[in-house]
């Protein structure tokens, strides 16, 4: 089965994000897919390569990149939400002229289509946050 | 075509409302969409906000523009409209009121379900 999944809260502020990624692993490890996840509102934020996870807490940010390296998953942090938040990428950074980049490169940097098409083409959309 | 509901919660002071109200008409161009405005939600479609005095866009304004986008139903809760004695002339769009059990129903009525 294809799974979309939707990031609305924001690591550590709100358990969205680490219950999405949770979801995220068990779906790989039943042999489901993951057609795309998508991080919206303040989702967005667990692309952040800029934070750093306390030693004793779960490293949020870095668990979603190492699982999307593993299982090459399609990470989309929309655009909109990412530039009102400071959430740039080497190219949006380059173009808005902005000192840092502070998007992990695993994420993509995309439109809103992309939230819409993971709706219509997989077979369960998951949101997390609200 | 695939058809969609998107159920707006928040209120319109929130940026969840607005980009909310963004995935909506992003949405109108790839599917069949419909509207259902829910819990603090429907606060979203009073009549004549002005929110940029307090340094928000008003994108509220953008509601008058759904019909254009294909957007033609738009549902709210009969009794919640109730809860918080709200009428259909406070409103800035004419929106169909539904009973809870028809909410259920267009909710399961729908493969794809988006809430903001």
């Amino acid at each position: 089965m294809k799974f979309a999944i939707i990031i609305h809260g924001a690591p550590y502020s709100h358990q969205a994000s680490r219950s999405g990624y949770l979801f995220v692993r068990a779906v790989l490890d039943m042999g489901h897919d993951i057609y795309r996840v998508f991080f919206y509102h303040d989702g967005v934020y667990t692309a952040n390569q800029l934070g750093v996870a306390p030693q004793d807490e779960a490293d949020i940010q870095s668990d979603w990149a190492t699982i999307g390296r593993e299982h090459k998953l399609d990470m989309v942090v929309c655009v909109a939400s990412a530039l009102r938040r400071g959430m740039l990428d080497a190219t949006e950074a380059s173009r808005y002229e902005k000192a840092g980049i502070s998007v992990e490169p695993q994420f993509s940097v995309s439109g809103l289509g992309q939230l819409i098409d993971a709706a219509l083409h997989a077979d369960k959309v998951m949101t997390f946050g609200v | 075509m695939d058809r969609v509901l998107f159920v707006m919660t928040h209120s319109p002071g929130t940026i969840n409302a607005q980009e909310g109200f963004d995935a909506l008409l992003m949405g109108s161009a790839f599917a069949d969409c419909s509207a259902l405005f829910l819990g603090q939600g429907i606060y979203q479609l009073i009549s004549d906000q002005d929110p940029e005095p307090l340094g928000r866009k008003n994108y509220t304004l953008g509601f008058g523009a759904l019909a254009d986008y294909g957007v033609k139903r738009i549902y709210g809760s009969k009794s919640q409209m109730a809860e918080v004695a709200l009428a259909p002339d406070d409103l800035c769009l004419a929106i169909e009121l539904l009973d809870d059990s028809d909410i259920n129903r267009l909710l399961t009525d729908h493969i794809t379900v988006l809430t903001f």
